[in-house]
This record gives structure tokens, C-alpha cells and sequence, in this order.
């Protein structure tokens, strides 16, 4: 069946980062998705043109009620309009869900790796949000690598954590007082340990830009992972 | 007015003739991947074709550049909707590689390292629209686009262009390959905005 456009009306949006929000839509008629799907966002302008971009579902499927989360790209055609200029009330067109296989699934048992890198981490908070919505005991371990700490997506809900998510933040440029690691890239050293606690057949979830993604990639098949667990969405 | 995102302007327009529909051009070159990037050595790497009947033709890297290569522009255009323009190319087109194959199938499975799979019609390899690309923009192809060799196959979207490719198996039916299975196309066309299953 063809997947068809649907009209989604802006309820509301919040500030994540400086430069980064969540928005939350009402999709009439949304067919519901699974944590990790995507959708496309289809703007159009007063003399018909239009532009089409992907953005990542932050939260599980909740009636036809969805969030999205948007990092603003300066000088980008849509990112832009979308984190600032879009007035709440006001409708733009959605398709999806989109993308099956960068997906997790409340009945899967298995500890879980979340790899993510700045804004990568939209569609890995929406499988920590169905893992906490499912009361799975699956454990989950979240390793998040921005670059200083008013970067963090989704603070307060990282801090409150529960007790089978573990979340791990790595900075690359600036970190808070108190943080014992050293500011840097992510290493072999800030792997080890989550990859210790996984399964044979754990899933591994990598999200972020593509340099990041290909570095935690090439560090966790190095650490003796097999690869065909290992899966992975780049930005950019 | 459009009833839908009030006082979106949008870029200029005179791409048209060139971005398939629903498309927006990059300079950029994004990298899309299901998982880790293999690395795969020029030392062991083996191109296999494998006919219907089982039968197989395989080339060694040094049999593979020892064909007649051939340099190609052409614009890509990827399903996440970036579409980049007169991106050059150079590799061996599919054309040479099937001389000698005898062959009545219709449909073709590509095989890459990592176990990525797609599929298409074998016609849309031949007659000059496909190529195994081991060279971009003068440089060795990187492992992150697919080298030391992917399929380039610029008519379909990118992700029938199979990165890392070690193989072609030639069959009766059309067998869906990694992200057919699981929503996208069967066949691809950009111009026909062949995303999903359905359209």
C-alpha cells in the first residue's frame, strides 16, 4: 500500500539545545510506528514549491500523536523554518512511517547499546522512551557524545534514569565540573565496558553524523562484535 | 496560499529539469549504511557472477582493472532525498563483464560484503547504464562510499548502486534484496518517485 501524506498540525515546540527542538504534531489518521522509524516532513511554499526533508521520531507511537526532534542547520532550506518560523496551529504535510530496520521492539529481551552522537540521539531516545513505557527489564545502556554539556538532549529525562538504563555522556570539546574523563573524541576505552555487558546477539543502535558513526562502528567490530548486530543511521 | 507551512520561501527553483521530484541537490557527499563498513582488500577481492544454471565467471582485482575502464559524470540521487550533480566516476562497465555469460534470466541479486543484498532487472545493468566503480573523483573509491568497488547504477536510486559488491546471481524471478524486503521499491526509479512499497 502506498504510504500517503498526512496533514500535521504543530502543537507545540520546546527547547532542547540552544539551536535544537522538539515538536510535537497531530497526524490525523497516523498509522502508529515503531521506536527508531523516521518520517518525511513535506513543506510547501505560496507558489507550490515544496521541500521534503527526514526527521527522526523521538517518542513511541501515542495515538496520532508525534514528535519529532529538529536540529537547526544554519543556512539550511527547512531545519531552520521548522525549529523557529513554523507558527504553533499551523500545518505541514508527514509521511511514514518510514525505515524498518533501524528499529527496536518492546519484546526483544536482550541488553541493549545505544551509540549516540549529538543529535543522533532522537530516534535512540524514542526506543529509551518504549523501553520505559514497556516496563522492559532488557538492559539498556545509552552512551551519548556531545560536545559540551549545554548540547545534552532530553537532560532531565537522561537523569532520571530508572533501573535498567544506564546512560554514559562523553564530551568532545567542554565538560561539566566534576566529569572525571578527559574532553575527546570516543575511544575504544568508552566502549569496552558497555560492550562487555552484551549478548551474543544484543543489538547495537549507532546514530549520528557519519565520521562518528563509522569511528564507533569500526571500534565496536574491533572489540569482537559481530557486525551483522551493529546497526546504524548517519546524518549528513 | 498554500494551506500548509505558512511563510516557508524555500531555495530557488531552477533545478527543476535536473532533481527528480520530492529531491534537493547536495554538494555534499552523505554516506548511508545499515551497518559497520567492511573493509575489504584489493589483495583478495573477487567479482563473481553467477549464471541460473550455477554457473560462475569471476574476475581477481587485477583481471577486473585489466578491462577496458571507463570514465562517467552523472548525476545521483539518493531515497533520503539528496540528489548530488555530475559526480565523476571511473570503472569497468557491467557490459564487459557479461560478454562471455550466457544467460536467459531476467533479474539479478547483488552480493557485497556485510551481507547487503539488492536487486534489479538485469537489462538495467546492461547497454552502457551501470558500471563496477572502483575510482571517484581521481581518488581510490573510499571504503565509507562502498570501495574498493560498488555498483553505480545512476538510473535507479543510490541504494541499488550496492556498495562493497562481490557478486551477481542471475535469476528467473525478481528476489528482494535488504531494504526491499523491508519497505523500499522493488525497482527505484527516481523519476517516478519509486520509494516505498506501493508507490
Amino acid at each position: 500500500m502506498r504510504i500517503a501524506w498526512r496533514r500535521a498540525r504543530l502543537d507545540g515546540r520546546h527547547p532542547q539545545t540552544p539551536t535544537a527542538r522538539s515538536l510535537q504534531f497531530t497526524v490525523p489518521g497516523w498509522p502508529g510506528h515503531l521506536p527508531g522509524q523516521h518520517v518525511d516532513v513535506r513543506l510547501t511554499a505560496d507558489d507550490g514549491y515544496q521541500a521534503v526533508r527526514s526527521y527522526s521520531l523521538a517518542a513511541p507511537a501515542d495515538g496520532d500523536r508525534i514528535e519529532l526532534g529538529v536540529q537547526s542547520v544554519p543556512g539550511g532550506e527547512v531545519s531552520p523554518y521548522l525549529a523557529d518560523e513554523l507558527p504553533e496551529g499551523a500545518e505541514v504535510e508527514v509521511r511514514g512511517p518510514l525505515g524498518n530496520w533501524f528499529v527496536w521492539r518492546s519484546e526483544q529481551t536482550e541488553p541493549v547499546l545505544l551509540v549516540a552522537g549529538g543529535s543522533g540521539v532522537v530516534p535512540l531516545m524514542a526506543m529509551i522512551r518504549a523501553h520505559r513505557a514497556a516496563r522492559s527489564v532488557a538492559p539498556f545502556h545509552l552512551l551519548y557524545s556531545v560536545r559540551t554539556p549545554a548540547e545534552i538532549w532530553y537532560g532531565d529525562e537522561l537523569t532520571d534514569r530508572g533501573p535498567s538504563l544506564d546512560v554514559h555522556l562523553l564530551f568532545t570539546r567542554e565538560r561539566p565540573p566534576g566529569d572525571s574523563r578527559a574532553v575527546g573524541r570516543l575511544a575504544q576505552a568508552d566502549l569496552e565496558k558497555q560492550a562487555a555487558r552484551l549478548e551474543r546477539t544484543s543489538p547495537v543502535f549507532v546514530c549520528g553524523p557519519t565520521a562518528f558513526v563509522e569511528t564507533a562502528a569500526d571500534l565496536l567490530t574491533g572489540l569482537g562484535l559481530d557486525p551483522a548486530t551493529i546497526r546504524t543511521e548517519r546524518f549528513g | 496560499m498554500s494551506s500548509f507551512s505558512p511563510g516557508f520561501r524555500g531555495r530557488a527553483r531552477s533545478l527543476a529539469d535536473r532533481l527528480p521530484p520530492g529531491q534537493y541537490p547536495t554538494e555534499q557527499f552523505p554516506v548511508l549504511s545499515a551497518g559497520p563498513t567492511p573493509r575489504v582488500s584489493t589483495d583478495t577481492w573477487t567479482f563473481t557472477i553467477t549464471t541460473e544454471t550455477g554457473e560462475t565467471h569471476s574476475w581477481t582485482w587485477a583481471e577486473m582493472m585489466a578491462l577496458p575502464q571507463q570514465e562517467t559524470v552523472t548525476d545521483i540521487h539518493c531515497v533520503t532525498r539528496w540528489s548530488k550533480f555530475d559526480t565523476p566516476w571511473r570503472g569497468v562497465p557491467l557490459d564487459a563483464f557479461f560478454e562471455d555469460v550466457e544467460t536467459a534470466a531476467d533479474f539479478v541479486t547483488v552480493d557485497s560484503h556485510g551481507g547487503y543484498t539488492t536487486n534489479l532487472p538485469l537489462e538495467d545493468l546492461l547497454d552502457g547504464q551501470a558500471w563496477i566503480a572502483h575510482t571517484y573523483d581521481g581518488y581510490p573509491l573510499s571504503p565509507e562510499h562502498g570501495g574498493p568497488a560498488r555498483l553505480l547504477v545512476p538510473h535507479l536510486y543510490f541504494w541499488k548502486s550496492a556498495k562493497w559488491v562481490r557478486g551477481l546471481r542471475l535469476t528467473h524471478e525478481d528476489e528482494p534484496g535488504f531494504w526491499e524486503s523491508v519497505g523500499y521499491h522493488t525497482y527505484g526509479d527516481p523519476w517516478r518517485e519509486q520509494r516505498n512499497w506501493g508507490d
